[in-house]
């Protein structure tokens, strides 16, 4: 259970089309990620697919029903929200018995999946407290709780990380990616953070200005990227991309790079080291080369290139090949 | 957020109050609108008819009109003013570090809860009655004759009575707007040098504009509509000079039971309180949107 | 604003403080002393502060001459039961103003606040015929109905301001657990609006015990509240201080009280929740 598929969905909000037409289909038990800049629709399609949102027009079928105008709460589908969305005025116990309580379920079920949820997510003495009392990371948790009990046939996370420090959401992307091993259920995860994406989903969805850029494995969409919109977003640092002279050799329009996939050391380019971080393990360089631009270089940690030094650089490594409208070839 | 039907739910919850408010101010509307063209005075109930705008240019023609329009207007801004100064000035003395803040607020807001034949008749007897008024005791103990307050100075009198009423109103919200004040951007000022005065004008001043604006609005909406201070103070007088424009057709419909023409006087109350919320929605409405 | 300060310019800013209350408390204080002397003593020049004679007797005069209790029920009735019925019918509407806002939401708010611009005094007659013929007249349920209209615009404005406070992904979470529209209200909404909710009714039962225009006009003996009952004592001009400061100490008392205990949440809605 947890199939979702929409055709031909579209979304407008009075002239403007946020979303002008988009098919996809998100198979049972994937976790997929749609990522994207900001603006570029991904809340909006999560949203539709929650009946937050009417669509404008088009179809989206839940396990081979036709959900599109179906309210929220009969989608069988749960929400983690990017503020998280507690009641505050309950406890975290009643917070996560509110579906189940909406549902008319008798109190004995309700306090024995609350209790089973909590257990999972660690918040078991917490239980009696009130969102105001908890962390970042506990709130995160008791919005997870309250999807999980519902046992829906999808959850749906709308950049449910954005508001934790950056440790905290190291750990919580792994007890989430945990969570979807150990559920096994359709989970539909909106980011604009391509790290997240990489890391957790089986499929990506790649949005951009409304449309889908690119499907795919994380593996893939880095490996294969099918234009150049996907080819710099997918990847950190970013890809290089080169245009003119030093791309008509290889006969495209604009040819990119990946800054691992450049060596230092020996090569055919040569340029003046602007800036270097050193991470210790990476060392990241921009390196000014003439007649091509600046690039980005990924070098080991043991490279000691310094503002201001001269070095060579050669590609070793996979070259991504573009035509004039940004297609790869 | 916005689904088809919960737009359909929304119109439903909102349609009760919007056709109870719809009732309530078309109806007697139509009726005033009606009486004002017809000839109806409850000393002469034979006598009925149409009378085209006659009960208007009566109206507009009575020697009180133009004075009463000035008083309204007096009245509205003076205590506007005197409200929005002293209220900003109190609301800065108590927001420093006093001792006993809680009472003070109490102390200050307590007027607020005097319903106004009240507070009219505290000031009219105990302290601006020529004879027995603290006023006048004061007055005597300098050496010098009482002022007679209601009689020489009504409208200034009846000023300082509503601005008393509503002082605590501005204050307390001019002071809860001072209160949300980063000290963080009073501090950077003063790090660029800005003096205590600049602080109040470039910083602290165009903090509160929202607040000012709620004040004015509010206080107009009320004070457009004064009418019991002037009823138990000065009865609009001596002779009209502290007749507004809503005393002037109370008079008309209740002293010369004349409804016709009280009712032309009521619809041009209201083409003027339109004009003036017109004024305040253009001018104020932006202010209100953050 | 709390910024280290010589003590002696907290000294100073304190008794200014202190000053600038106690004069605007003073007319109030004032005639609650007044009304604890004895007519004599009321009007003695120079006036009395503390050398004045004490009693009670103004309060059991007026107490006896009046039907108090039955004005203060009126009040009691007539400014929490329009409270009440206008929070009824309020919070469904300033919901979906905040919640599903259209084009015109922001144009209808200030058309309602506009309805209150209209004098009272210029549909005075209409409105007291309509009453008349509708058998409304003197009636409580007739004031109820005056005075909820009367504040229903401020009621909306300030539940407005307050549900726009609260997160809109709060209410779609509800939405998504299975809420339906009233269980969103009742479970979810309200609880998180209490607060505002609680502010905006101290704020209209103040408004509606100190209404002094309808509530005269309106009634005429049964359904008078207590500002028709100090209207009657406000005739003697001069004769009775002491009276009649007792006896509008006993109409203001309880909702000074009132207003006192409730201060903070007053304080919030005072401001119709426009400033933090």
């Amino acid at each position: 259970m947890g199939k979702i598929q929409l055709t031909a969905v579209r979304k407008s909000f009075g002239e403007v089309d946020v979303i002008p037409g988009i098919d996809l289909t998100i198979e049972n038990g994937e976790f997929v990620v749609f990522v994207g800049p900001s603006g570029c629709g991904k809340s909006t399609l999560l949203r539709l697919i929650a009946g937050l949102e009417d669509t404008t027009s088009g179809v989206i079928d839940i396990d081979g029903k036709d959900a599109t105008n179906l309210p929220p709460a009969r989608r069988g589908l749960a929400m983690v929200f990017q503020s998280y969305a507690l009641y505050p005025h309950m406890t975290v116990r009643k917070n996560i018995a509110f579906p189940l309580k909406m549902a008319g379920m008798d109190q004995a079920e309700q306090d024995k999946r609350v209790e089973r949820a909590a257990k999972v997510l660690n918040l078991t003495s917490y239980l009696d407290r009130r969102p105001g009392q908890l962390s970042g990371g506990q709130r995160q948790r008791v919005a997870i709780g309250r999807a999980i009990v519902r046992e829906p046939s999808a959850f749906l996370f709308d950049e449910p990380l954005s508001n934790l420090d950056a440790a905290l959401r190291v750990g919580m992307r792994q007890e989430i990616s945990e969570l979807h091993q150990s559920l096994k259920t359709t989970m539909i995860y909106v980011t604009h953070d391509q790290v997240e994406a990489m890391t957790m989903a089986d499929k990506i969805v790649v949005l951009n200005a409304g449309r889908i850029e690119q499907v795919g494995a994380p593996l893939e969409l880095y490996n294969f990227p099918c234009n150049l919109f996907v080819a710099g977003f997918i990847g950190s640092p970013k890809m290089n991309l080169i245009e003119g002279a030093e791309a008509a050799k290889h006969k495209a329009h604009t040819i990119g790079i990946r800054p691992e996939h450049i060596t230092v050391g020996d090569g055919p380019w040569e340029g003046v080291v602007g800036l270097s971080e050193h991470l210790g393990s990476d060392s990241f360089l921009k390196v000014s080369v003439e007649g091509i631009g600046t690039l980005t270089v990924r070098a080991p940690g043991e490279v000691h290139a310094r503002h201001g030094d001269r070095v060579r650089l050669a590609p070793a490594g996979k070259i991504h090949r573009f035509d004039a409208t940004g297609l790869a070839i | 957020m916005s689904t088809h039907s919960s737009r359909l739910a929304a119109r439903l919850m909102v349609a009760p109050s919007v056709a109870l408010l719809l009732i309530w101010m078309i109806v007697p509307l139509a009726m005033t609108l009606y009486y004002s063209f017809r000839f109806y005075r409850l000393l002469s109930p034979d006598r009925t008819g149409w009378v085209g705008f006659n009960n208007y240019l009566w109206f507009m023609n009575a020697p009180d009109f133009w004075l009463a329009l000035f008083n309204t207007l007096t009245l509205v801004g003076g205590v506007l003013i005197i409200t929005v100064i002293l209220g900003t000035l109190i609301a800065l003395l108590i927001d420093q570090p006093v001792k006993g803040q809680g009472l003070l607020r109490i102390l200050i807001i307590a007027p607020f809860f005097v319903m106004p034949p009240v507070a009219a008749s505290i000031w009219e007897n105990l302290f601006m009655h020529p004879q027995n008024g603290l006023f006048s005791a004061v007055s005597r103990g300098f050496g010098a004759q009482p002022i007679l307050f209601l009689e020489d100075y009504p409208m200034l009198s009846v000023i300082g009575i509503v601005s008393w009423e509503w002082l605590p109103f501005a204050t307390l919200i001019l002071l809860t707007a001072l209160q949300s004040l980063s000290s963080e951007q009073l501090e950077a000022a003063e790090m660029d040098g800005a003096s205590a005065f600049s602080r109040f004008r470039y910083i602290i001043l165009p903090h509160m504009t929202r607040a000012i604006t709620v004040v004015i609005l509010i206080q107009t909406i009320f004070l457009l509509g004064i009418f019991g201070e002037i009823y138990t103070t000065t009865q609009g007088g001596p002779g009209s000079a502290s007749t507004t424009l809503p005393y002037m057709i109370f008079k008309q419909a209740i002293v010369a039971k004349d409804i016709g023409r009280a009712a032309a006087g009521g619809i041009i109350a209201v083409i003027l309180a339109n004009i003036v919320a017109y004024f305040l929605m253009r001018g104020l409405g932006r202010n209100l949107d953050s | 604003m709390a910024r280290a300060q010589s003590p002696r310019r907290r000294l100073i800013t304190t008794l200014a403080a202190w000053a600038v209350a106690l004069i605007i408390f003073f007319p109030v204080l004032w005639m609650i002393l007044t009304s604890f002397k004895t007519e004599a003593s009321a009007v003695a020049m120079p006036p009395q502060f503390l050398s004045a004679d004490w009693t009670l007797e103004n309060y059991a005069e007026v107490w006896a001459r009046s039907d108090y209790p039955r004005f203060f029920w009126n009040s009691v009735v007539i400014s929490i039961g329009s409270t009440l019925f206008g929070l009824a019918i309020a919070i469904p509407s300033a919901w979906a103003m905040a919640f599903v806002p259209g084009k015109k939401t922001k144009d209808l708010l200030m058309w309602m606040l506009s309805t209150k611009m209209m004098p009272a005094v210029a549909v005075m007659i209409p409105l007291y015929l309509l009453f008349q013929r509708l058998g409304l007249i003197d009636t409580k349920f007739g004031l109820v109905i005056a005075l909820m209209l009367m504040n229903l615009p401020i009621i909306i404005w300030m539940l407005y301001t307050y549900f726009k406070e609260i997160p809109g992904e709060i209410l779609e979470a509800s939405r998504m657990d299975g809420a339906t529209l009233w269980g969103e209200i009742i479970y979810v909404l309200t609880p998180m609006a209490l607060p505002g909710i609680a502010s905006t009714m101290l704020l209209n039962i103040i408004l509606a015990w100190n209404e002094a225009f309808w509530t005269i006009v309106l009634t005429t003996t049964k359904a008078a509240p207590l500002s028709a009952f100090i209207a009657s004592f406000s005739a003697p001009q001069g004769l009775f201080y002491a009276k009649l400061s007792a006896a509008s100490a006993m109409a203001i008392l309880p909702i000074l009280i009132l207003g006192w205990f409730s201060q903070k949440q007053l304080v919030r809605g005072l401001t119709f929740g426009a400033v933090k």
